[in-house]
């Protein structure tokens, strides 16, 4: 009896010897590991590895083979067309998330007033310029530029406005890569604007309607508060993409007239590939980090905040 | 009788009250639709005047003529790049890298979403977070770098991957993966629990759970993250333009921009047409696809 017992946990020794790596392999939180791991290593590899070796390369000289330490930053500062670029893309920024802001938002509400039934077509419609690829959109806009055949000039000569340099005049230019930005980018914010609008209680505007308020409080009490959260995302989501714009600049306008209209995506690139600067093209990159960390920490404190709500 | 007086004005005011609220509602619409207009004629102002642009001979084009009208429409840009080889290696081009990238792309972040949705282990959670926030690092930080690295790793085994269409199946998918595991784990996650308890019941593995309850069950959501890895796949312009050279290795877009504009001499006609036609994929599938199309767009911000 007692030898069968003593045999029987031998063979169960024995079984478990072999089977500690199989018993480790068929864990939960193992298999969901491994099931990650092709994630965490495109991640590692392909995300943060080049983040930092951004780093790196931005510290060696132009051949590659010195280390130089800041020099490559500290040259920068010293040329004019760097802080142009720093100034250009900050305007273009700014200026583009805000007038996409507001025509989402206006646009979003017209679209809301219309009956149900019209809504979906009016949407569809009005993604359009969300779905087409952006090179591809931008072409057509040139097209419309163009300085000697410009459609947009053609139907301005009829209301007696003179022929408009598009991308001729560094402000014009310096308008035009706005104008194409938010007519590429306002669709998704009226997109989510409208999602957010379908979200408000209906209730909350009969409350207020019977207590007096106009459309402009309804707005400002009731639309604003309720929409505070999603306005606020979209908006940083869309500065972080806008900021690190490539497309629009690069077919548009290339950075042009007289470097006036780069951008740090569209500078970096040219002093970097073909320039033959890869350092420096780096250096130029990495000065787009700083908003991408803080947009960053504002969207860990949304879901930090929006995980304590929940639990 | 001084009743029925208060009455009838209170009856009648009323009705003034609700008269004037419809009417105040018609011109709301009225303007509502006036607006709606006036920018529907902005947003499709280019899309439709690429079309107009497809349709007009080199001749009319450069003529004195009305830009917004075709006078003697013609096919003929259409069958010019129909018929171009190097139009249709582009065309290919994209098409391979695009379906080949939602491949990596469902098989990298379905078995994550739902790892990290339902079965937690050591740092999922900052995992989770760390997806998101590797969504928002833009491609033009990377580009540079990632440039850098295939010319390094040419130089230790030999293996080119610069100015290949391929090295594309590697970069594309850091911006998809991060934005579709992201969607997947919103998607998973509101699965209710007692159905995958119930199938561990039934003795079903992990496997079995994923591909027989989950996949299923989030059907839409997995419809609306393949939507958007293929428009991000063929939009991407960055990328190709700095990785591949070579026009035969080119995408569509990059293809449209570096070999349609030669020089200082734009065509216009053919390169209206190949813009045109390089947007009709996500086009259609946008126009067959839409609801899901929007809902892959809500979700990002409206999930998590």
């Amino acid at each position: 009896m007692v030898d069968a017992v003593a045999g029987h946990a031998r063979s169960v020794g024995v079984v478990r010897r072999p089977g500690g790596l199989h018993r480790f392999l068929r864990r939960k939180s193992t298999i969901a590991f491994l099931m990650a791991l092709p994630l965490i290593v495109l991640i590692a590899g392909l995300v943060l590895y080049p983040a930092l070796y951004a780093l790196h390369l931005a510290m060696l000289n132009k051949s590659m083979e010195r280390f130089v330490g800041f020099a490559n930053f500290a040259f920068l500062f010293k040329r004019e067309t760097f802080w142009m670029v720093v100034q250009q893309s900050c305007i273009f920024a700014i200026t583009a998330v805000i007038f996409k802001a507001l025509i989402g938002f206006i646009v979003a509400h017209f679209v809301h007033n219309i009956p149900a039934k019209g809504q979906r077509k009016w949407r569809g419609m009005l993604l359009i310029p969300w779905v087409i690829p952006p090179a591809m959109s931008t072409l057509a806009w040139l097209w419309l530029f163009d300085p000697s055949y410009s459609a947009i000039n053609w139907i301005l000569g009829y209301v007696g406005i003179g022929p408009i340099p598009w991308t001729g005049d560094a402000y014009w230019a310096r308008f035009s890569v706005i104008l194409v930005n938010v007519w590429y980018g306002a669709p998704f914010f009226l997109i989510m604007y409208l999602a957010a609008l379908k979200s408000v209680p209906e209730q909350l505007y009969e409350a207020a309607a019977i207590d007096g308020a106009n459309w402009w409080q309804r707005i400002w009490f009731v639309t604003l508060p309720m929409m505070r959260n999603i306005i606020a995302i979209t908006a940083l989501f869309s500065l972080i993409v806008t900021f690190a714009n490539f497309d629009i600049v690069k077919i548009l306008t290339a950075g042009g007239p007289i470097d006036r209209t780069h951008m740090f995506a569209t500078w970096a690139f040219w002093l970097g590939i073909q320039g033959g600067d890869i350092p420096l093209g780096a250096t130029v990159s990495l000065f787009m980090f700083p908003i991408l960390a803080v947009g960053a920490v504002f969207i860990l404190r949304d879901i930090h905040r929006r995980g304590n709500e929940a639990s | 009788m001084s009743a029925v007086t208060v009455d009838s004005i209170d009856r009648g005011a009323r009705r003034a009250k609700y008269g004037s609220m419809s009417k105040d509602r018609r011109w709301a619409l009225r303007w509502s639709y006036f607006f709606l207009v006036l920018f529907a004629i902005f947003f499709l102002m280019p899309p439709v005047y690429m079309f107009i642009t497809s349709l007009k001979t080199s001749g009319e084009i450069s003529a004195a003529t009305s830009p917004w009208w075709v006078y003697n429409p013609t096919l003929a840009n259409y069958v010019e790049l129909l018929t171009s080889e190097q139009y249709l290696t582009f065309f290919r081009n994209s098409a391979l890298v695009s379906t080949f990238v939602v491949a990596i792309t469902m098989i990298i972040s379905i078995p994550a979403a739902f790892a990290l949705a339902r079965m937690k282990f050591w740092g999922s959670t900052m995992l989770a977070t760390g997806v998101f926030l590797t969504y928002l690092i833009p491609d033009t930080l990377l580009f540079i770098p990632l440039f850098k690295m295939f010319a390094v790793f040419h130089e230790w085994t030999g293996i080119q991957l610069l100015n290949r269409w391929y090295v594309l199946l590697i970069v594309y998918p850091t911006l998809t993966v991060p934005f579709c595991t992201w969607i997947m784990i919103g998607y998973f996650a509101s699965i209710p629990k007692e159905l995958d308890e119930a199938a561990l019941m039934d003795g079903a593995n992990y496997r079995q759970i994923l591909f027989r309850v989950f996949i299923p069950v989030a059907l839409p959501g997995l419809i609306a993250a393949t939507i958007f890895a293929f428009t991000v796949s063929w939009a991407q312009f960055l990328y190709p333009l700095a990785l591949t050279t070579s026009q035969d290795q080119l995408v569509l877009p990059v293809g449209v921009v570096t070999t349609l504009i030669k020089g200082d001499v734009f065509s216009w006609g053919p390169l209206m047409t190949g813009a045109l036609l390089g947007a009709l994929p996500p086009l259609l599938i946008y126009a067959f696809l839409m609801d899901y199309y929007i809902a892959g767009l809500t979700a990002g911000a409206t999930k998590g």
